[in-house]
């Protein structure tokens, strides 16, 4: 039924477009929706992605950018050639589909396992941390007189915001509880330079191909503040899939993401890598927590969210591996 | 006294079952949330094991850094109490050794394939 919907939609911007056709969803939170789904066309289909939240859903939570947000940055992404789906049509009231954008469908691969594992991405490994300091520095280079209204993070912020998160769950951790106080001790302050921060850069939402890193997805947690957020998060052991020695994503070393990043005319600062990748940490933390409230109090009570829940104790052994490594 | 077989026993039971007999004729989403399933039953048998054990020596450790009596629950919100305050620290004699094995004793049950986790396990062992 959500083809007629998106077949009105795409004849009404798409010159030739006869329909639209094999919609499938591919996720649906309790804000957004993401569905693929072809545009039928004279010359051959054209894989298209709708991201969306339909009319009458909850708001979005406060972190989220917002949807109008997340398709003025990837168009800007695209423009600015930073690997990025092109966005083909943001969402009118007379499209009936709610707020949301439709963008190009990118071919490729997001599962970790298979990127880390799979022979054909073999020739793509070695090369993805080098490309995603290009990527990082080529997203925080986006000008800020193009941005659209994002909230502004910094660092004492983001550990107050942590602080609050975990305090509500009302169950004593005494791993957070160290990390939360060595962040305290070691907040770098304000960055010297504010940036489009992508707030989200890791496995799951970069698509790599044979070729290497095809495009960023899911601009959901953009902002405004330090840009060694992003190289800190990508760092989260996390990310790792178990491969633990290479920091980046599973497939390569810091170093080479700092190449790739000064390569494009910018600087790293690895100390400020290295907060961000301890915050990073407490984060998924306090994330796997939330995933256990939110199985618990509802509308989501799957086994996944439950088990989730029971992962925050990774993030405690790897902050203690940071912070009181064993000799 | 409650009878035999014991939830342990239980528990492995239904996980074998789903294992070996469910998961052959199985596929799809289905097959994903059967393998979460038996991923949970898994990590109930293995509380069930070990926490009893895990629990007791915790509460021991934490009597001894702290000085209090108390349940595992107080014992470990004064802990963490301390530690926000930073009244303890890393400094402190047996604080770095406690968070260790509380949380190598936690991933035990959790998630004793996580990377981290069998690194330090296999160091423990040599």
């Amino acid at each position: 039924m959500i083809e007629a919907e998106l077949t009105r939609c795409v004849a009404s911007f798409y010159p030739g477009a006869s329909g639209a056709t094999g919609a499938a969803k591919l996720s649906g939170g309790a804000s957004q929706e993401t569905w693929s789904f072809d545009v039928v066309h004279p010359d051959g289909h054209v894989g298209a992605i709708l991201r969306r939240a339909p009319q009458g859903y909850g708001a979005s939570p406060s972190r989220a950018a917002g949807l109008d947000a997340e398709a003025a940055l990837m168009q800007l992404a695209y423009e600015a050639g930073v690997p990025s789906p092109r966005v083909m049509h943001v969402l009118r009231p007379e499209d009936g589909l709610g707020k949301g954008f439709i963008m190009a469908r990118v071919e490729g691969e997001t599962i970790a396992r298979r990127i880390l594992r799979d022979e054909q991405f073999a020739q793509a490994r070695p090369m993805l941390a080098r490309q995603l300091g290009k990527v990082a520095a080529g997203i925080h280079g986006l000008p800020a007189s193009k941005l659209p209204p994002l909230r502004q993070m910094s660092s004492t912020k983001e550990i107050a915001d942590l602080e609050r998160e975990y305090r509500s769950f009302d169950w004593p951790r005494p791993v957070f509880e160290l990390a939360l106080r060595w962040l305290g001790e070691h907040d770098p302050g304000p960055s010297d330079e504010t940036t489009l921060v992508h707030g989200d850069f890791r496995h799951g939402n970069l698509i790599v191909g044979p070729d290497g890193l095809r495009a960023v997805l899911d601009w959901e947690l953009a902002h405004l503040g330090d840009p060694m957020e992003d190289l800190g998060w990508v760092c989260v052991n996390s990310w790792r899939f178990g491969e633990i020695d290479k920091p980046v994503g599973g497939f390569g070393s810091r170093e080479e993401l700092f190449a790739g990043y000064e390569e494009a005319g910018r600087k790293a600062d690895p100390d400020r890598v290295q907060f961000w990748e301890v915050m990073g940490t407490l984060r998924w933390g306090v994330m796997c927590c939330g995933m256990m409230q939110r199985f618990r109090s509802g509308p989501d009570h799957s086994m996944e969210r439950a088990m989730i829940g029971r992962r925050s104790s990774e993030t405690e052994i790897d902050l203690l591996g940071l912070l009181a490594p064993r000799a | 006294m409650q009878d035999e077989p014991t939830p342990i026993e239980l528990t492995t039971a239904v996980a074998d079952f789903l294992r070996n007999d469910i998961t052959p004729v199985i596929s799809g989403h289905h097959a994903f949330k059967l393998r979460v399933a038996i991923n949970m039953l898994d990590l109930v048998t293995r509380q069930l094991t070990f926490a009893q054990g895990s629990d007791t020596a915790e509460a021991a450790r934490l009597t001894q850094l702290l000085g209090i009596k108390g349940s595992l629950m107080e014992l470990n919100r004064a802990l963490a109490d301390k530690i926000g305050k930073g009244e303890v620290d890393l400094q402190t004699p047996g604080l770095s050794e406690h968070l260790w094995q509380t949380t190598m004793d936690k991933l035990a049950v959790d998630q004793p394939n996580y990377s981290s986790y069998k690194r330090e396990a296999a160091r423990d062992e040599r």
